[in-house]
């Protein structure tokens, strides 16, 4: 019976762990969606929603009960299996990357022994990361690419001219892009000589400039622009120009389909967030927090996690002033911005970083950093 | 940095697991919950109201595979960068030598990425639709010399607007 429960057990943590943080990222994304109507409102002198709850919090809980309650239609001439695939690809993408997400600090002043069958033996540190996996960075890049396939899947099996095109567009804008946030992390990873995202903080936290934002500011814009591409956000919004394509990719979707894709997108928009925050802005540390609470404590752990929301915040915000703000994108500027701008730069950068970095050891100005799991 | 564990790896799986079930879960309940009154005009592809026209399934712009296979070469040429940026501090650490053997052969790399960018941007991969534009362009600029023309002619009272 104990040893049952001993192997059981951190499979219902990693379970509850995974659970907590899939609750979490969904929070923020329903009121990410909240926010986003009330800010544009406000942007366009109109109040916003408000008439869901008090100043309008209940709405994303009204949205999701009107999208479950709406008729599901799959056109006659669609390929029904992928038709039906082509949400859950795209959302289970855009979900997974959540297991590299450094949250915050490990925890380890907590002593586990209280835990019933010993299970808390030998465990000291609560990491409040899911996994702790060597190749972070490629695995967040890696998987939120394969979103292209949602995408693109749904475009072609709805059957539907609008969704051919917005699907097209979609993939091919963002297999541009990646290639420029490819070698826009490319800096990051250098001076920190690791991919795993704990490992870059800790980088950035024994490093002269604290934040990477200020050694890579041009890898940091790269990224960033890119970022915007890649969620098919405006200005980059072609594969759903209203315009021109209707609704894009996703036209022929109705119910909790088409609540799928919206989700999918507000999570990626999340995770980019994230990993700008991790790669440029030091992610959860907060300079001088040492000195009043110990590292490794709960106090120290709760008031990190708390500056990480608030630096995806901004970001997010960021994201819906620019959206209130700039127009959209024609579809040739698109390309060559990305490809003949965007993607040179990005190079250029990776150079510039190489022979700062070669320079740099030759002259024996650099100093070990003290970071490893 | 302890060798590879597998066991590193397991949330992916759980993650996986809440992830797709949650998507999957959500395709079943939309199809269980809400009303079932399908019509054939329902069911048609959206287009503006009208009867469709044709097939959507239709031939596209060779300029969308054209883009595919060059994105293919140059991804996999920055992933191979990827190693040599998680190594090259530690190569300086080691040896001041190996780092500066690296930093050479890196430049040679990424020489030869850059001369394959620049070759497939003059072969134009990454222009779009200039053809349409410059018809475009050339459209318009005789529409506007038509309109000056015009100006002209009125000013001079060689026509006259009928009232």
């Amino acid at each position: 019976m104990e040893q049952v429960i001993k192997t059981v057990f951190p499979i219902v943590v990693l379970f509850a762990g995974a659970t907590v943080a899939f609750g979490a990222v969904m929070g923020v994304v329903a009121y990410t969606v909240l926010a986003e109507r009330k800010v544009l409102g406000w942007l366009q002198g109109r109040i916003g929603p408000n008439r869901v709850g008090p100043w309008g919090v209940l709405q994303p809980f009204a949205d999701l009960f009107k999208f479950i309650f709406k008729e599901d239609i799959a056109p006659d001439k669609s390929t029904k299996f992928v038709y039906y695939l082509a949400p859950i690809v795209a959302v289970t993408a855009a979900l997974i990357p959540m297991v590299v997400y450094p949250f915050g600090p490990p925890i380890i002043s907590v002593d586990w022994s209280f835990l019933p069958f010993g299970l808390g033996e030998g465990i000291s540190r609560l990491p409040l990361v899911l996994a702790q996996i060597d190749v972070g960075v490629l695995f967040v890049l890696g998987v939120t690419s394969v979103g292209v396939y949602g995408i693109a899947l749904a475009g072609w099996s709805s059957n539907s001219k609008y969704s051919l095109m917005g699907g097209l567009r979609s993939s091919a804008q963002m297999i541009s892009y990646e290639l420029a946030m490819g070698a826009s992390v490319l800096g990051v990873v250098m001076l920190s000589g690791s991919l795993n995202l704990s490992d870059i903080i800790c980088a950035q936290i024994y490093s002269p400039y604290k934040w990477f934002i200020i050694p890579q500011f041009i890898g940091f814009l790269v990224f960033l622009i890119s970022a915007f591409a890649e969620t098919n956000r405006v200005p980059f919004d072609l594969p759903e120009a209203e315009t021109e394509l209707v609704a894009g990719f996703h036209t022929e979707y109705s119910a909790l389909k088409f609540a799928l894709f919206f989700m999918a997108e507000y999570v990626n928009m999340f995770t980019v967030s994230v990993m700008c925050v991790t790669l440029f802005l030091g992610g959860w540390y907060v300079p001088g927090l040492s000195h009043i609470f110990q590292f490794g404590t709960i106090p120290y752990a709760l008031i990190s996690v708390g500056a990480f929301f608030l630096k995806i915040f901004l970001f997010l915000f960021l994201y819906i002033w620019i959206r209130g703000t700039l127009p959209r994108f024609r579809f040739d500027q698109l390309m060559s911005f990305g490809w003949k701008f965007l993607l040179p730069v990005a190079i250029a950068n990776v150079i510039l970083t190489i022979v700062a970095i070669w320079a740099w050891n030759v002259m024996g100005w650099s100093q070990a950093v003290p970071c490893s799991n | 940095m302890n060798g590879f564990n597998l066991m590193d790896y397991a949330p992916i799986l759980v993650m996986f697991i809440v992830a797709f079930g949650f998507a999957a879960s959500q395709v079943v309940v939309t199809q269980l919950i809400g009303p079932k009154k399908k019509t054939a005009t329902k069911l048609m592809p959206y287009e503006c109201g009208k009867d469709p026209v044709g097939s959507a399934r239709d031939r596209f712009s060779i300029k969308f595979y054209n883009v595919a296979v060059v994105f293919l070469l140059f991804d996999i040429e920055v992933l191979f960068m990827v190693p040599f940026a998680v190594a090259f501090k530690a190569l300086f650490k080691e040896n001041v030598t190996y780092g500066t053997i690296a930093f050479v052969e890196i430049i040679v790399f990424i020489a030869t990425l850059v001369i394959g960018l620049i070759y497939a941007w003059k072969k134009g991969t990454f222009d779009w639709n200039v053809q349409a534009r410059a018809e475009a362009k050339a459209e318009a600029k005789a529409l506007k010399e038509k309109k000056l023309q015009r100006v002209e002619e009125l000013k001079r009272g060689e026509i006259k607007i009928a009232a």
